[in-house]
């Protein structure tokens, strides 16, 4: 009996319907072909970042769409308040990881799907294992975390001589993120369209109040809270440690104390649960926000995969606290972003035994592509950071100087080494990219 | 249109290594830190240590103002830059026990640039400036040090006493306060 293809099975007659053939809304150069649908079911890889409210929203979406190579990353395990809208989780699963509950429940529930679980930070997984995917799509809670998988694919591009983008190297990113009742999605084609860091603006930094109003007149009960935590625990420290959000005694004691200030200045509302939200800078979730805002986020990864329809341009803000509102603008690309602006400049260097650091200076200052005033330079050596010099700090420049007149190889800068420098002439640092002649291996042997 | 891969390849796992390993990716903070301490402008009554001239992200200012209410102090204050910044303030302490209405006896510095009012775009220097501006106009209205305050509201030539006798180590208010004379 032969198999019956897979791309033929009725549950697909609705895509197929896109994607074997052009419509009102598809591009003009769209070519309708059923090697879509078999691309999607059995080549395509995605990544989600993150399985809380919006990643299990993601990561049922995107399986329910035919996507069967799919990969998640959470380093969080489940916490009971998660299962009101983390509705991949069931009592049974508290404590357990994130990812590995998610990615076993839809791998039962949906037939032939391969979800793989990664329970880890995303900081531990190398360039490697971002580059399979064809897509990633973040449900994030986290500026920070953001920030380093858009560095990450920023990174992962690849340019050829005249600086001109190699497209094949690209991965799309599509992020959602909600906050109550607002929520946004956004598509990043890095280094082809504004970066998470080009609209750093866009992220409203954490709220803080001005520490005189904490201090001396509190009006909230943040205030209270914001006290305890800013002043009090430093000058009693209780517990002898930092002050913990997941420790229960913690949370008590600064409940207690901030109570106390919020009978002191007649503040009301002082409750256990807004302590906790204050400490730990919980942001309110509600699951048809996620819902929504995931649904977009699939929606324009299918676009992505597929080529079926030009894919949102390039930021969505969703609010529904009074009606619907949604509008969509075309954030822009920041011509000097430190991030995905700055291709790293290929350096040849004939021989790293030979060349002195100050000779690298020298020749920054006098190429007529860099023509530098006074630069400042800084790398990183397995993993740590490294002042190679800085000319206009005197404490650093008389520790660094010695470091002029050492070759490349002895400050131990290898083949491919980024190098970070600073100077007047530009607006951001340069990243300058060693580039070796004779490779390591040759000059060992 | 672009197309972003062909049908059916499989995107590269694992093979090829990069050039460059993911240890040697400069992050935005680095990139911003290089450029800021690179550009570091200090006024004259300003100075810099670094303990460690490899980890620019940890380092001291030390102020000693020429002129004003705290003329002849030595006041340091450490800087710790986090991995969020710019997109977060540096986070600033007063390691020196100073009489101040926007100092506590904590090392907070209330300082509107180092919480609610800070921005990307803003600096390094920014925060310098903003705290040699402390020292020559210490602003009652926003007090964290409240007897201060009150003092410098009430009479000038009061808390110009207590300063000073704060500077040279001695008790004002209650509180003793370490010698920090230049
Ligand atoms: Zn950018």
């Amino acid at each position: 009996m032969e198999e019956c293809k897979e791309s033929s099975q009725k549950k697909w007659t609705h895509l197929r319907k896109v994607l074997e053939r052009p419509g009102p809304f598809s591009h003009p150069e769209f070519e309708p072909s059923p090697d879509i649908l078999d691309f999607i079911l059995s080549t395509c890889k995605i990544l989600i970042v993150g399985a809380g409210g919006l990643g299990c929203e993601l990561l049922k979406d995107l399986a329910m769409m035919g996507f069967k190579h799919i990969h998640i990353i959470d380093m969080d395990t489940i916490d009971l308040s998660n299962l009101n809208r983390q509705f991949l989780f069931r009592l049974k699963d508290v404590g357990f990881s994130k990812a590995e509950v998610a990615a076993d429940f839809v791998n039962k529930r949906i037939q032939g799907c391969q979800v793989v679980p990664h329970c880890c930070m995303i900081q531990e997984k190398n360039p490697q294992f971002y580059r399979q995917f064809h897509v990633i799509a973040c449900g994030l809670d986290s500026i920070s975390a953001r920030r380093w998988i858009n560095g990450m694919l920023v990174s992962l591009l690849e340019y050829d001589e005249n600086d001109v983008l190699d497209q094949s190297s690209i991965i799309p990113l599509v992020d959602g993120g909600t906050e109550g009742f607002k929520g946004n999605a956004r598509v990043i084609l890095p280094g082809m369209t504004a970066c998470v860091e080009c609209t750093l603006d866009l992220y409203p930094p954490q709220v803080t109040y001005p520490l005189c109003t904490i201090a001396n007149t509190p009006r909230l009960p943040e205030h209270c809270v914001e006290y305890v935590k800013m002043v009090q625990w430093s000058k009693e420290n209780p517990f002898g440690v930092p002050l913990d959000g997941d420790d229960a005694q913690h949370l008590t004691w600064v409940h207690e104390k901030a109570s106390e200030r919020a009978n002191q200045f007649n503040i009301q509302g002082v409750t256990f649960r807004l302590v906790q939200g204050v400490v730990k800078n919980i942001i309110p979730a509600v699951a048809s926000t996620n819902a929504v805002i995931a649904g977009v986020c699939a929606t324009e990864v299918f676009k992505l995969a597929t080529s079926c329809c030009t894919p949102l341009n390039n930021f969505m803000v969703f609010n529904d606290i009074d009606g619907i509102y949604t509008y969509t603008y075309e954030a822009e690309k920041k011509e000097n972003c430190t991030v995905c602006s700055n291709i790293p400049h290929p350096v040849t260097i004939e021989d790293p035994s030979k060349m002195k650091l100050k000779d690298l200076i020298q020749f920054l200052c006098e190429n007529p592509k860099f023509q530098m005033k006074n630069p400042g330079l800084t790398t990183n050596i397995d993993g740590k950071s490294k002042t190679l010099y800085i000319p206009t700090i005197d404490v650093i420049e008389a520790r660094t100087r010695p470091n002029l007149s050492k070759t490349l190889l002895e400050l131990g800068l290898s083949d491919g080494q980024q190098i970070i420098v600073a100077d007047t002439t530009t607006p951001t640092s340069v990243i300058l990219k060693l580039v070796y002649s004779i490779s390591d291996i040759e000059m060992k042997t | 249109m672009i197309k972003l891969f062909s049908l059916k390849q499989q995107k590269k796992d694992g093979e090829s290594t990069p050039r460059t390993g993911n240890q040697k990716k400069a992050s935005a903070a680095q990139l911003r830190i290089t450029k800021d301490i690179n550009e570091l402008n200090l006024p004259k009554t300003c100075n810099t240590e670094f303990p460690d001239p490899d980890d620019l992200l940890t380092f001291k200012l030390v102020i000693c103002p020429d002129e004003g209410f705290y003329k002849n102090g030595r006041f340091v204050f450490s800087f710790k830059v986090g991995p969020s910044y710019p997109h977060e303030p540096p986070k600033v302490k007063c390691e020196t026990q100073v009489y101040h209405p926007n100092i506590d006896q904590q090392g907070n510095v209330c300082l509107n640039i180092l919480r609610e009012d800070w921005k990307p775009v803003l600096t390094i220097n920014s925060v310098v400036y903003g705290l040699q501006y402390l020292f020559l106009e210490p602003n009652p209205d926003d007090p964290l040090n409240k007897e201060a305050a009150e003092v410098l509201t009430s009479n000038r030539r009061v808390f110009e006493q207590n300063v000073q006798k704060a500077i040279r180590g001695g008790y004002v208010g209650g509180i003793y306060f370490d010698r920090c004379l230049k």
